[in-house]
């Protein structure tokens, strides 16, 4: 295929004719106007950018991960070549996830648990807004779309920080709480509570999860959900039979987004809780960084991290990919 | 909807109907999703409001309104983020590298992009691939890669703002990218192939015709990816070399634990900057695109 669209259609050009004209509206006429190498030297600036700063430090990763410790200092070095790499960064991390009074084990039960329960409740919470802006927001779609992406533009520290301010124990969440009955005494909001870290944790991200949501129930025609109903659908079964399905891929990629930012996070519970029994993968990967000894267990979590996350991401990326596809087409 | 509660059968039943009717009808106005709706905006946004109202409050509290003053921008000789130097360092820090990365990174971004839109040979579809992977990885994974990078191979970068400007960039090129790119699909080929049809070279067709109509999506990205990187923590976090490297987000979230009105204060610098910058960009923009329906001129990046 690829051999295809860069060399130049050899019919074309013994019949003599100017293959402009012939192929003027397919994409496989690039080698007639230009040379080959015009196009790739315009991405080859951000690509060796990418080479260097992007591919080489995943390497940098695993070579540390699998590096030695300098006798005289403890610092780590890494070992670029893969005959001579040291397992037992790799085992000590492998034990203490698997072992359950392990130093990452309650970590990362706890990081899947945070983040399954916030992405769940930012679909939940996300959807129905989504729904709206898509289809009923009528003439107030400007105001309410400019209130969506107004956190997108907000500081992530300055929007959780407004939440510190109003979970204090004399703040205003407990005030309105107690003015409405619901509980008597201030609740310790900020005490190193998971389901603190869980709602900040919603609020945080909750935009990445209606963005393609919004997108895609943006884009089911009206006339399909019009069909529907002349066909005798009820509005609920309408929903869940046209509505629903068509924002499926869409459910995916919002999950996908959310959850891969989610796995990321070491600051949020840090803001909201900041004790150990909120503790996070991703805090154990960056404390790391403060100590060299414990610099290749930091890497080699960062490494396991990310092949955890490269099914998702590579689902995300294909089916992105076939929808921007659909979209032009 | 009292109706639903009297008690002669007849009005029940219509009464019932009558709710039926509200919830069934699908192009009648959803009450119930307005009301929800609202109250999302609201928990998005009072929040935030609120912070900003107590970044003018004169005393020290941060759950009662005391009156209004700028005592904690301006007016406080040593705390207020003017006259504290750490503040005012990491305001200059923030603002040198959003502006540093915005500079370098949409040039680079959009070269990418229209060389990936006709670039279709050998090694196209992996350096698309390794792009849009740089835009969906966590931050953290990356911040911890370059840290590693910095400190044990390209030891001449080191940490600092070198680095944070470097981890940036490769974090931000693939944005630019993609609402770029979703731009170029939009125009398609037809504004160049006319161009070169009346004699414009390669180069003159993307001078004189392209560049131009990417124009208005390259300012609108460029807006946004300072303010994006305005508000950077995880790069600048952990790629900072000492306190003198620190970012505004940095300072914030060093500040954990004993929130003042300074941080709100300083935050809501961040704020306005962006603010300022968005509505500037935005205005800019609606100059440019006048004549065009805004949702063609920049594109839905994600789907």
């Amino acid at each position: 295929m690829t051999r295809i669209s860069s060399s130049r259609p050899v019919s074309s050009g013994a019949v003599g004719e100017p293959a402009t004209r012939r192929t003027r509206r397919s994409s496989r006429d690039e080698g007639v106007w230009y040379p080959r190498w015009f196009w790739p030297s315009f991405s080859a600036p951000s690509t060796i950018v990418l080479l260097l700063l992007f591919v080489f430090p995943f390497y940098v990763i695993v070579g540390v991960a699998f590096g030695k410790l300098d006798p005289i200092f403890g610092d780590p070095i890494p070992v670029w070549n893969p005959a001579q790499w040291d397992r037992a960064a790799l085992s000590f991390t492998l034990s203490n996830i698997v072992s359950s009074d392990g130093l990452y084990h309650a970590a990362l039960i706890r990081t899947l648990w945070f983040v399954t329960g916030a992405t769940a409740l930012c679909l939940l919470v996300g959807y129905p807004f989504a729904y709206f802006l898509a289809r009923h927001s009528g003439r107030f779609k400007p105001v309410f779309l400019a209130a969506f992406f107004a956190p997108f533009l907000i500081s992530y520290m300055m929007r959780m920080t407004a939440w510190v301010n109003l979970l204090q124990d004399n703040g205003y969440v407990n005030q309105v709480l107690r003015w409405l009955g619901i509980m008597d005494t201030p609740y310790s909001w900020l005490s190193g509570k998971s389901l603190t870290v869980i709602l900040g944790l919603v609020y945080g991200y909750v935009p990445l999860m209606v963005l393609p949501l919004y997108a895609a129930l943006d884009r089911i025609p009206q006339s399909n959900l019009e069909a529907s109903r002349d066909l005798g659908a009820s509005p609920t079964s309408t929903f869940f039979r046209v509505t629903l399905p068509a924002s499926g891929q869409a459910i995916l990629a919002g999950v996908i987004l959310c959850g891969l930012a989610m796995f990321g996070d070491y600051f949020t519970n840090q803001l909201l809780a900041g004790t150990t029994g909120t503790r996070m993968i991703g805090n154990w990967v960056v404390d790391s960084l403060a100590s060299p000894l414990q610099v290749p267990r930091g890497a080699t979590l960062a490494l396991l991290l990310t092949l955890l996350l490269i099914p998702p991401i590579l689902y995300y990326l294909r089916s992105s990919r076939r929808a921007s596809r659909g979209v032009v087409a | 909807m009292t109706a639903a509660v009297a008690p002669d059968p007849g009005v029940a039943a219509h009464g019932r109907r009558r709710i039926r009717d509200l919830v069934a009808n699908p192009w009648g106005k959803p009450r119930f999703l307005w009301a929800y709706a609202l109250l999302f905006v609201a928990w998005t946004l009072i929040p935030i409001v609120l912070a900003i109202l107590f970044s003018f409050n004169p005393g020290r509290a941060l759950s009662a309104f005391q009156g209004f003053s700028l005592r904690w921008y301006i007016g406080d000789p040593n705390e207020s983020v003017l006259h504290d130097p750490a503040l005012r360092r990491a305001v200059v820090q923030s603002l040198k590298l959003a502006v540093g990365t915005a500079l370098i990174t949409v040039p680079l971004g959009v070269s990418f992009a229209v060389g990936m839109d006709r670039w279709k040979g050998r090694g196209s579809g992996t350096t698309d691939f390794i792009m849009m992977f740089s835009f969906v990885v966590p931050e953290l994974i990356v911040a911890v890669a370059l840290f590693l990078v910095f400190t044990k191979s390209f030891t001449f970068v080191g940490l600092g703002t070198s680095g944070q400007l470097l981890g940036m960039i490769v974090l931000s090129i693939a944005f630019v990218v993609v609402i770029v790119r979703a731009r170029l699909l939009s125009l398609g080929r037809e504004y160049e192939e006319v161009a070169m049809d009346l004699g414009a070279s390669p180069f003159q067709a993307l001078r004189r015709v392209l560049l131009p109509l990417l124009f208005p999506a390259t300012l609108a990205c460029t807006a946004m990816l300072f303010v994006f990187t305005l508000d950077d923590f995880v790069i600048a976090n952990t790629l900072s070399r000492d306190v003198a490297t620190e970012t505004i987000s940095v300072k914030i979230w060093a500040a954990r634990g004993t929130p003042t009105p300074v941080v709100n204060a300083l935050g809501s610098t961040m704020l306005f900057a962006a603010t300022i910058v968005v509505v500037l960009a935005y205005l800019l923009f609606r100059r440019l695109t006048r004549g065009e329906s805004g949702e063609r001129s920049v594109g839905l990046p994600i789907a």
